[in-house]
C-alpha cells in the first residue's frame, strides 16, 4: 500500500550539474529544492480499501458492545411529574397554578425500582424545550462577580439583572436569576433516603470560579422573582446546586445533577419522592423530569453511541466483503495488458 | 505619480494647441523652432549644476526607485491594498462590528486573526518591496566620474547626479542619466552604445557629438567650460530628441544622435564626457517603464466567484436564522404573557425585544454575518500568495531547467501564474531564437555553381531520421547526441569542405571568383570588429547573427576583416600574385541599408587599386533578376543550389558585384544625396529608386546558406506537449519553405499530415498586385483568403474531423486578411481543426492579434513563447508569456511572466511544474473552502438549537484560531508540496496534463462538490457529537455534558476530521507533511491544556475544560474516534469507488506505478498511455455540470 520513492530513484537524463550544485550545503536541501524528499505515497489499492473497511469493522464492533454494555449497565429511573404534580381543577391553566404562591406546590410521586440499583444513584432533574443557550441568557452573568464579588462592579454584562433598588444585585445575570428551584425529598418505604448534595460540581467551578468570600446580596429582591433564592450566609462556593446550575447546557433539553443517593435500591423497592413543584416551566410549555440513575464507566445510559458503533462497524465488514467480491470477480478493470509492447508514438 | 500624470497631461493639451497653430507650415527642422516654448521647457546649464537659475529650475534628482512603497506610504498603501479584497473587506467590517453588544463573540478575538492575516501579507509585501530596494540602492549607489571645477573629475553616487553636471563615462559602464554627448576618445567624438536593455537589440548603435565639442577632450578643458542646453521636456519616446546647445552665444541644434540614453551602455569606446540634460524619472528609460499589464490566473478569477457564493451562502443562512430568531423573539411576550420568561422579554434592549421583533431580527441578521464569518476561510489569500512563492522558489531551483552554459536557470518573474501552466491549450511560439538558437552557422555555399560545404543539417538529419523511422524505431536521444557532437569549433561557423578551407581555394579553378566571394563578405555588411586587447583575438558585434556568421566565415576562409572607421574598413588577405597575406584598406562610400522591402543590401567601396566597386547580397527573388547579361554564368547551377539548400531548412543569400565607373558613380552620388535631402513624402521612395538604379547589371558569385540551428531538444519537447494534447502555433517571420522545412525538422509536421496552405502568391493576385490597384488588390486577396479557408475546412470535414490529420500554413498577408473582424472566426475554426498550426512572414503585431483570438476565440489558456523584442506583444497579450532568456537582449525576458533559458525547458515546466501547481492550487483552494465549511456549518447547526440567537457552539478563541492556527499549515504544505505522480511519471504520461486543459480538478461541478462534502461533514458531526453526548451523565462521577464540553468534542471532531481529509487528500507524504498534520492536531490538544490553565478572566468557559472534564472521561475519546471515522467513511467509500471503477488518469498511473513496484516485471510501458488516454477521454465526455 506504501511504497518510498525518493534517493533511490534514478535521476532521469540530469547531467552532472556541479557549478549549480556547488550551492548545496546538504543532500537534504538539494533534495527539498528538487522536490523529491524521500516519502510515502499511499495509493488506495483495492487491497489497502478492503483492508482498511476490515480494521475499521473489527476496531469498531468490540468497541460498540462494550460500550453498549456499559450503556446497559447504567439503570435509570425516569418521572415526569410537571403535569402530574397539578392537581386535576387546574390542569386547564397550569400557569395560574404555578404562579400563585398561595398554594401549595407539594407533591408526592412514586418511584419503582425494577433493577438492582448500585450506589451512588445519581438524582437529576431534567428540562426541557428550556433555552438555556440563549445568547442572551448566556452571556447574562459577570464571571468575576463570582468570583470576586462586590469588588468587581463591571458588571453590565448582567443586565437585565444587575442591580435592584439601586443596589447591585450578587449574583448578578439572568442565570442565576432563573435558578431552578423545585425540591426534592427521597424515602423508601418510610426510611428517609439520605441524600448526598455535595461534590456535584466540578471541582474547578468551585475553587476557581465561584469565590470562597463571595455571598448573595439583594438577591431575588426585585419585583419579579425568578427562581430559587440563595442563603446570603452561604458563600457561592459552596452552594453548589448553585453552581450547577450556573453552567450553562449546551442544547435545551438538559440534566443538571441534583445529589447522590448512597444506598443501593433493591428491585421492587419504591422510592416516595416528596418535592416541591416551584418552577415554572408551563409558561414555555417545558417538561420536568425527575431521573434517578447509576452510572457505568462510561456515564450514563445511552445506547446510541454503542449501537452506531455495532452499525458502522458491520456495514464496513459489509463493505469490505463487497469490495473483495468485486476484485476478485474482476481484478482489474482499468486497462488491460494486450497492447503493452505496442508503443504510440510512431 | 499623481503629479507625474497630471504633468504629462498639460503638455499634451498644449502641444495640441501648437500643432494647430505651426501644423500647416513645414519646415526643415520644425521642431527646432518650438524650443523655448512649452512642452519645450528644458534649460541645462551645463558644468554649473549650482547656480542659483539651475536651481530655481528644481529639476528632480537621478534617484530611480522602482519600489511600490515608501517609508511613509507603506502602511497606508498596503493596508488599502489590503482591504480592497472583498475578503478582507468583509473580515473588517466584521471586526469593527465585533466592539458593539451585537458580537457574539470577543471584539479581540475577530480582530487578532484579521490582523494576524494582514501582517502576514504585509511583511511578504515588505519583504519583496525590499529586495527592490535593495537592487535601487544598489543600482543608485553606482560610481561615475564627475566634473567638480577645474578639472577634477570625482567619482560620485549617480543618485546625486543633477542636472547639467558634466560626466565622465569609461568604457563599459552603463550610462547614470540622459546625456548629451560631448566628445569621446575618438577624435570625432564618435562612441558606440549598446541599448539591449531599451530595445532589445544586440547590435552596437553609433553616437557622435557635435563638432563644436569634439575638442573637449580633456579633463582640464571642462574647468571652464559652459553651456547652455534648452531642449524638450522629458517623454517617453526613446527615439526622438529636440534641443539646442548654445556655445559661446552660438546655437547649435542637437538630435537624438547626441543623445546617450540611461540604461544603455558605453561600448568599444575608452571614455565620454557627456552633459547631464535628463535625471532619474525623467529619464526617457523610466518615463518609458509602464507598469506590466497584470495578470492573473483563470483559477483565481473563478475563486472570486466561489468567495461570491459563499458570501450568498452566508447571507441567506443569515437571513434564514433571522426569520426563525424574529418569529421566536415575538411569541416570547404576547399579550403581556411572557413565554420564555427566564430571557426576561419584557425587559430586554432592543437587540432582543419582542415588542420590536423585526428590528431585532435585523440586528440579528448583523449578529449572523458575524457569526458565520468562519465560512470565509480568512486565510486564503495569504495562503496562496505564500505557496505560491514558494512554487516559484520550485521552479526556479528545478536543476533539470538549469542551463548550465549560460548558467541561467528558469526564473519566475511574476508567481501569479504557476497554476495556469497547467492548463495551457495553445502554445504560440516564435522561431527564431526560441525554437532555434538563432546563433546562424556557416554551414554551405554555391561559387561560381559549384557546391561546397560537407555538413549536414538538422533538418536532413530529420528526413533521413523519417525515412528511417518507419524500419527501426530509434531512440530520439541519439539524435541529440549526433547534434551535440557535430558541435563546431568556431561559433557560428560549421563548414567542412578541404577543398577550400586552409587555403587551398587558391588551386581551385575558380579562385578569383572566391576570392571575390568571400572578399564581398568581408566587405559588405554592417558589423563592428572588436579586438580583444589580450589575445589579439577578434569578435563581431553584428546586427544579425546572419552577418555575424558571414564575416566569421569570410574570416576562417582567411579574409580577416578587422577594423572598421567612419569610412573605411580593413581586411587581412591573401594576396593572389603574391600568396602572401597583407592588409587592405576599402573606402567605403555608400551603404545601401537592408529593408525587408528591399530585401537586399549592398555597399559601394573603393580599393587600394582606386577601383569602386558594389558589392551586394541579397534575398534569391530579388537578386535574379539584376543580373547583368554576362553575369548569368552560374544562374542555373545556384539557382538549383539555393533550391536545395531551402529544402534543407538553410536561410539562402545571392551574393553579386559589379564595377563601376567614376561617370556613373558621381552621378549617382548626385542623386542620392539628392533624394536624402529631398523634404517631401516620397523621400523613401526617392531614395529607393536611386539604388535601384545602380543595384543593376550584377555579376553573380554565388550563394550562402546558413543554418539556423533547432536548440537541443527542442523535437522531443514538442513531440511531448503534443502528446499531452497541447496544441501548437508556431509564428514566425521566416519564409514559407524556411517555415515548413523547420516544422519538419522540430517533429511539428509529419509527412502523413495534410498541409493546408494558405496564400497570395497566386497567380491572379500577382498580375493584381503589377497593376497597382490597392483597392482591387484588397478586395481579390480576401476573396482568395476567403475561399482557401472555406476549402480547408471542407478537407477537414471529409476526413471526419480528425485534427491529428491536418496541418495549416499561412503566410502574414493572407493573415492580414484572415484576422479581419468578419473572417476571424472561421479562420480560428479551422485553424483549432489542425493539428499545428504555422503563421509564416507575421510582423509583431499580427503575433499578437493572433494571440488574443486564440485566447479570446477559443477561451482556451494561452502560452506564448519567444525570445525577441519583437515578441513583447504577443508575451503581454498571451495568459502567460515565456521569456527565452537568450541572445536577442533581455526585452523578451523583461516583459515575460516566466523566463527560460530553453525551449526544451518548457516540456518539464508545463508538464511537471504546471501540472503540480494546477493540481495544488486547486486542490488547496477546495480544502479551504471544505474546511471551512465544515467547521462553520456546524456553528450555525448548533445556532439553530439556541432558537437562532447566535450563541457559537465553540469558546471566543477556538473560534478565531481555526482558520490561522488548528488548519492553516497542512493546507498550505498541501499546496507547496503535493505530488500526484513524481515528475517522471509527469513526462511519461503527456496525457496526464489533460487534466488542467479540462480543468477536471477545478470544475464547478468538484468545487460544489468539495462543498457539499464540508456540509455533509459538518452535519455528521453535528449530530452524532450531539445525540452521543445528550443530556445523559457524560463520566463516571455523574456530570452532565455542559454547552462548554459538547463544544469541546465537537471542535475537537473538526479538528481531526480536517486532519484526516487532508491525509487523504494528500497523495507525497514526506516528513513535513506528517509533522504539519499530525502537529495541527498536537496543537488543538496542547492548546486546550494551556488555555484551560489561564486564569478564568481569559480563558472563561475553556477554563479546566480538557485537563478536568474531558481527558479523563472516556466518552470523550469513544466519541471522537467513532464521530471522526465515522464522518471520514462517505469520503472513503466514494474515492475507493472512484478509484476502482471511475479512476482519473492519475488515479490511474498511480495505481499502474503501484503494481509495477509490486510485480517489479519491468512491463511499464509507454503503451500504458492508452488505458491512460481512455479513461482521460472517457471523463472529458462525460457532461459538466
Amino acid at each position: 500500500m506504501m511504497e518510498v520513492e525518493g534517493s533511490s530513484t534514478p535521476m532521469n537524463r540530469a547531467p552532472d550539474h556541479s557549478s549549480f550544485l556547488r550551492s548545496r550545503r546538504s543532500k537534504a536541501l538539494y533534495q527539498f529544492k528538487q522536490q523529491k524528499l524521500p516519502a510515502c505515497k499511499p495509493v488506495l489499492t483495492p487491497t489497502s480499501v478492503i483492508t482498511v473497511f476490515l480494521l475499521m469493522g473489527f476496531v469498531f464492533i468490540p468497541i460498540g458492545f462494550v460500550t453498549l454494555r456499559a450503556s446497559r449497565d447504567a439503570i435509570e429511573i425516569v418521572e415526569r411529574y410537571d403535569v402530574e404534580c397539578i392537581p386535576e381543577e387546574y390542569r386547564n391553566n397550569k400557569l395560574s397554578y404555578i404562579t400563585d404562591s398561595s398554594i401549595s406546590k407539594n407533591c408526592t410521586r412514586y418511584l419503582k425500582v425494577r433493577k438492582h440499583m448500585k450506589a451512588p444513584i445519581f438524582i437529576y432533574y431534567q428540562l426541557d424545550n428550556y433555552y438555556q443557550n440563549h445568547r442572551r441568557y448566556v452571556k447574562s452573568r459577570s464571571d468575576q462577580q463570582l468570583l470576586h464579588g462586590l469588588e468587581y462592579s463591571h458588571t453590565s454584562s448582567c443586565e437585565p439583572e444587575e442591580s435592584s433598588n439601586g443596589l447591585p444585585i450578587v449574583p448578578c445575570g439572568l442565570i442565576a436569576w432563573s435558578m431552578f428551584n423545585d425540591t426534592f425529598t427521597f424515602a423508601r418505604e418510610s426510611m428517609k433516603l439520605k441524600v448526598n448534595r455535595n461534590n456535584i460540581s466540578w471541582k474547578s467551578d468551585r475553587d476557581h470560579k465561584f469565590g470562597k468570600n463571595v455571598y448573595p446580596l439583594n438577591f431575588q429582591n426585585g419585583t419579579l422573582i425568578g427562581g430559587a433564592k440563595l442563603d446570603p450566609k452561604i458563600p457561592l462556593s459552596d452552594q453548589e446546586d448553585f453552581i450547577v446550575w450556573m453552567r450553562a447546557a449546551a442544547l435545551l433539553s438538559f440534566r443538571k445533577l441534583y445529589g447522590r443517593i448512597e444506598e443501593d435500591l433493591e428491585p421492587g423497592n419504591v422510592v416516595v419522592v416528596n418535592l416541591m413543584n416551584n418552577y415554572n416551566t408551563y409558561s414555555f410549555s417545558g417538561q420536568k423530569k425527575l431521573i434517578l440513575s447509576t452510572s457505568s464507566w462510561l456515564g450514563g445510559r445511552n445506547d446510541f453511541l454503542g449501537i452506531t458503533y455495532l452499525v458502522v462497524g458491520s456495514s464496513s465488514i459489509i463493505i469490505s466483503i463487497i469490495f473483495m467480491l468485486l476484485h476478485l470477480k474482476n481484478p482489474r478493470p482499468y486497462g488491460d495488458n494486450s497492447w503493452n509492447k505496442k508503443s504510440l508514438s510512431s | 505619480m499623481a503629479a507625474g500624470s497630471g504633468r504629462k497631461r498639460r503638455r499634451k493639451l498644449q502641444l495640441s494647441k501648437l500643432f494647430t497653430l505651426t501644423g500647416a507650415k513645414a519646415c526643415f527642422k520644425p521642431d527646432h523652432s518650438r524650443i523655448g516654448r512649452s512642452g519645450f521647457s528644458r534649460v541645462v546649464f551645463c558644468n554649473e549644476p549650482d547656480s542659483p537659475e539651475a536651481n530655481s529650475r528644481n529639476y528632480c534628482d537621478n534617484y530611480v526607485r522602482t519600489t511600490k512603497y515608501t517609508l511613509t506610504s507603506f502602511f497606508p498603501k498596503s493596508l488599502f491594498e489590503q482591504f480592497r479584497r472583498v475578503a478582507n473587506f468583509y473580515f473588517l467590517v466584521v471586526g469593527i462590528l465585533s466592539f458593539t453588544p451585537l458580537a457574539p463573540y470577543t471584539a479581540v478575538s475577530a480582530i487578532v486573526p484579521l490582523t494576524f492575516v494582514i501582517l502576514a501579507t504585509m511583511v511578504k509585501e515588505g519583504v519583496e518591496d525590499w529586495r527592490r530596494k535593495q537592487q535601487d540602492i544598489e543600482v543608485n549607489n553606482r560610481k561615475v566620474g564627475v566634473h567638480r571645477g577645474n578639472g577634477n573629475f570625482d567619482p560620485t553616487e549617480w543618485k546625486s547626479l543633477r542636472v547639467g553636471d558634466i560626466l565622465k563615462v569609461e568604457k563599459n559602464e552603463f550610462f547614470p542619466a540622459d546625456l548629451v554627448l560631448l566628445s569621446s576618445s575618438y577624435e570625432d567624438a564618435v562612441c558606440y552604445v549598446e541599448t539591449m536593455n531599451l530595445d532589445g537589440e544586440t547590435n552596437l548603435k553609433l553616437k557622435q557629438g557635435l563638432e563644436v565639442t569634439l575638442s573637449f577632450r580633456e579633463e582640464l578643458n571642462f574647468s571652464d567650460f559652459e553651456a547652455f542646453i534648452k531642449c524638450e521636456d522629458p517623454n517617453a519616446n526613446l527615439y526622438s530628441f529636440v534641443g539646442t546647445i548654445e556655445l559661446n552665444g552660438v546655437k547649435y541644434p542637437l538630435s537624438p544622435q547626441q543623445l546617450l540614453l540611461r540604461g544603455s551602455k558605453l561600448r568599444n569606446t575608452d571614455y565620454i564626457y557627456g552633459a547631464v540634460v535628463f535625471t532619474g524619472p525623467d529619464t526617457k528609460v523610466v518615463q518609458n517603464s509602464t507598469a506590466p499589464p497584470s495578470k492573473r490566473s483563470m483559477i483565481e478569477r473563478k475563486m472570486d466567484r466561489i468567495i461570491y457564493l459563499m458570501f450568498l451562502v452566508v447571507v441567506s443562512l443569515a437571513f434564514f436564522g433571522s426569520v426563525l430568531f424574529g418569529i421566536s423573539t415575538r411569541d416570547d411576550l404576547q399579550n403581556g404573557v411572557m413565554k420564555r420568561w427566564y430571557l426576561k422579554p419584557d425587559d430586554s434592549r432592543i437587540f432582543f425585544d419582542p415588542k420590536r421583533a423585526p428590528i431585532a431580527a435585523i440586528y440579528h441578521f448583523l449578529s449572523a454575518l458575524m457569526l458565520n464569518s468562519s465560512f470565509i476561510p480568512i486565510s486564503l489569500y495569504v495562503s496562496i500568495e505564500i505557496v505560491k512563492v514558494l512554487q516559484s522558489f520550485f521552479i526556479n531551483q528545478d536543476i533539470h531547467m538549469y542551463y548550465e552554459e549560460a548558467d541561467k536557470p528558469a526564473h519566475a518573474r511574476t508567481s501569479n501564474l504557476n497554476e495556469e501552466l497547467g492548463q495551457v491549450g495553445t502554445i504560440l511560439s516564435d522561431k527564431t531564437g526560441t525554437l532555434t538558437c538563432n546563433s546562424m552557422e556557416f554551414i554551405k555555399c554555391s561559387i561560381a555553381g559549384t557546391a561546397y560545404g560537407r555538413a549536414v543539417t538538422e533538418v536532413e538529419m530529420a528526413i533521413g531520421m523519417r525515412k528511417v523511422s518507419a524500419l527501426v524505431n530509434q531512440s530520439n536521444g541519439s539524435r541529440t547526441e549526433d547534434a551535440v557532437a557535430a558541435e563546431p569549433a568556431v561559433k557560428g561557423f560549421n563548414f567542412r569542405d578541404e577543398r577550400i578551407m586552409d587555403g587551398n581555394w587558391v588551386s581551385e579553378t575558380h579562385a578569383d571568383v572566391i576570392q571575390k566571394f568571400f572578399r564581398l563578405l568581408a566587405v559588405c555588411h554592417t558589423v563592428i570588429p572588436e579586438v580583444d586587447e589580450d589575445t589579439g583575438k577578434i569578435s563581431y558585434e553584428a546586427e544579425s547573427p546572419d552577418e555575424a556568421a558571414f564575416v566569421i566565415a569570410a574570416r576562417e576562409l582567411g579574409f580577416e576583416f578587422f577594423t572598421r572607421t567612419q569610412t573605411t574598413l580593413s581586411v587581412r588577405e591573401l594576396d593572389l600574385m603574391t600568396g602572401e597575406r597583407v592588409e587592405r584598406l576599402y573606402k567605403v562610400l555608400n551603404v545601401l541599408e537592408f529593408s525587408s522591402s528591399r530585401k537586399r543590401m549592398s555597399v559601394i567601396v573603393q580599393d587600394q587599386d582606386g577601383k569602386l566597386l558594389l558589392l551586394s547580397k541579397g534575398a534569391d527573388s530579388v537578386m535574379f533578376e539584376r543580373l547583368s547579361e554576362n553575369g548569368k554564368k552560374y544562374e542555373e547551377a545556384t539557382r538549383d543550389h539555393v533550391n536545395e539548400y531551402a529544402d534543407a531548412g538553410l536561410r539562402t543569400l545571392i551574393l553579386a558585384y559589379r564595377e563601376l565607373d567614376e561617370n556613373e558613380y558621381e552621378v549617382f552620388t548626385e542623386r542620392i544625396s539628392e533624394a536624402k535631402n529631398s523634404v517631401s513624402a516620397d523621400r523613401e521612395a526617392l531614395i529607393d529608386e536611386v539604388t535601384e538604379k545602380i543595384e543593376k547589371d550584377l555579376v553573380l558569385l554565388g550563394a550562402t546558406a546558413v543554418e539556423d540551428k533547432l536548440q537541443n531538444g527542442v523535437p522531443d519537447c514538442i513531440d511531448k506537449l503534443a502528446q499531452a494534447g497541447i496544441k501548437i502555433w508556431v509564428l514566425t517571420g521566416d519564409k514559407m519553405e524556411t517555415a515548413i522545412n523547420i516544422g519538419f525538422a522540430c517533429s511539428l509536421l509529419r509527412r502523413d499530415m495534410k498541409q493546408i496552405i494558405i496564400n497570395l502568391e497566386t497567380p491572379e493576385i500577382q498580375q493584381l498586385e503589377k497593376s497597382g490597384e490597392k483597392y482591387a488588390i484588397a478586395e481579390a486577396s480576401k476573396e482568395n483568403v476567403m475561399r482557401q479557408i472555406t476549402n480547408g475546412k471542407v478537407q477537414l470535414k471529409v476526413y471526419g474531423g480528425n485534427s491529428e490529420a491536418f496541418a495549416l500554413i499561412i503566410d502574414g498577408k493572407s493573415l492580414t486578411y484572415a484576422l479581419e473582424d468578419d473572417m476571424k472566426d472561421i479562420f480560428l475554426d479551422l485553424a483549432i481543426g489542425c493539428a499545428s498550426v504555422i503563421c509564416c512572414r507575421s510582423s509583431p503585431k499580427q503575433k499578437a492579434l493572433v494571440t488574443r483570438l486564440v485566447k479570446i476565440g477559443s477561451g482556451q489558456t494561452t502560452l506564448a513563447i519567444g525570445d525577441g523584442a519583437n515578441d513583447v506583444g504577443m508575451l503581454q497579450e498571451a495568459d502567460i508569456g515565456v521569456g527565452i532568456s537568450g541572445v536577442e537582449g533581455m526585452q523578451a525576458v523583461m516583459s515575460s511572466d516566466i523566463a527560460i533559458a530553453q525551449f526544451r525547458y518548457l516540456e518539464r515546466l508545463l508538464l511537471v511544474h504546471g501540472h503540480w501547481c494546477y493540481r495544488r492550487i486547486s486542490k488547496m483552494i477546495c480544502y479551504f473552502f471544505y474546511k471551512n465549511i465544515t467547521f462553520g456549518f456546524t456553528l450555525f447547526l448548533y445556532e439553530a438549537y439556541t432558537s437562532f440567537s447566535t450563541t457559537p457552539a465553540y469558546n471566543d478563541w477556538y473560534l478565531s484560531l481555526y482558520s490561522v492556527l488548528f488548519s492553516s499549515l497542512p493546507v498550505i504544505c498541501l499546496g507547496i508540496f503535493d505530488q500526484d505522480v513524481s515528475a517522471h511519471f509527469c513526462l511519461k504520461f503527456p496525457v496526464l496534463y489533460q487534466e488542467g486543459v479540462q480543468n477536471l480538478l477545478f470544475s464547478w461541478r468538484r468545487i460544489l462538490s468539495w462543498m457539499f462534502h464540508g456540509f455533509c461533514s459538518a452535519i455528521i458531526i453535528f449530530f452524532l457529537c450531539k445525540t452521543s453526548l445528550e443530556s445523559q451523565a457524560f463520566n463516571q462521577d455523574g456530570k452532565t455534558a455542559g454547552r462548554e464540553i459538547l463544544g469541546g468534542t465537537m471542535y475537537t471532531c473538526v479538528v481531526w476530521v480536517v486532519s484526516l481529509q487532508m491525509v487523504l487528500t494528500i497523495s507525497y507524504f514526506t516528513l513535513i507533511q506528517h509533522v504539519v498534520v499530525w502537529g495541527s492536531v498536537v496543537i488543538w490538544y496542547f492548546f486546550l491544556v494551556v488555555y484551560g490553565s489561564l486564569p478564568i478572566r481569559v480563558s472563561t468557559d475553556a477554563y479546566m475544560v480538557f485537563l478536568e472534564a474531558l481527558a479523563p472521561a472516556p466518552s470523550y475519546w469513544i466519541t471522537t474516534l467513532f464521530v471522526v471515522l465515522s464522518t471520514m467513511m462517505p469520503f472513503f467509500i466514494f474515492s475507493a469507488i472512484q478509484m476502482r471503477f471511475f479512476p482519473m488518469s492519475h488515479g490511474t498511473i498511480k495505481l499502474l506505478r503501484y503494481e509495477d513496484q509490486c510485480s517489479n516485471s519491468g512491463n511499464f510501458e509507454m503503451g500504458r498511455q492508452k488505458s491512460v488516454r481512455r479513461t482521460l477521454v472517457m471523463r472529458s465526455h462525460q457532461p459538466e455540470s
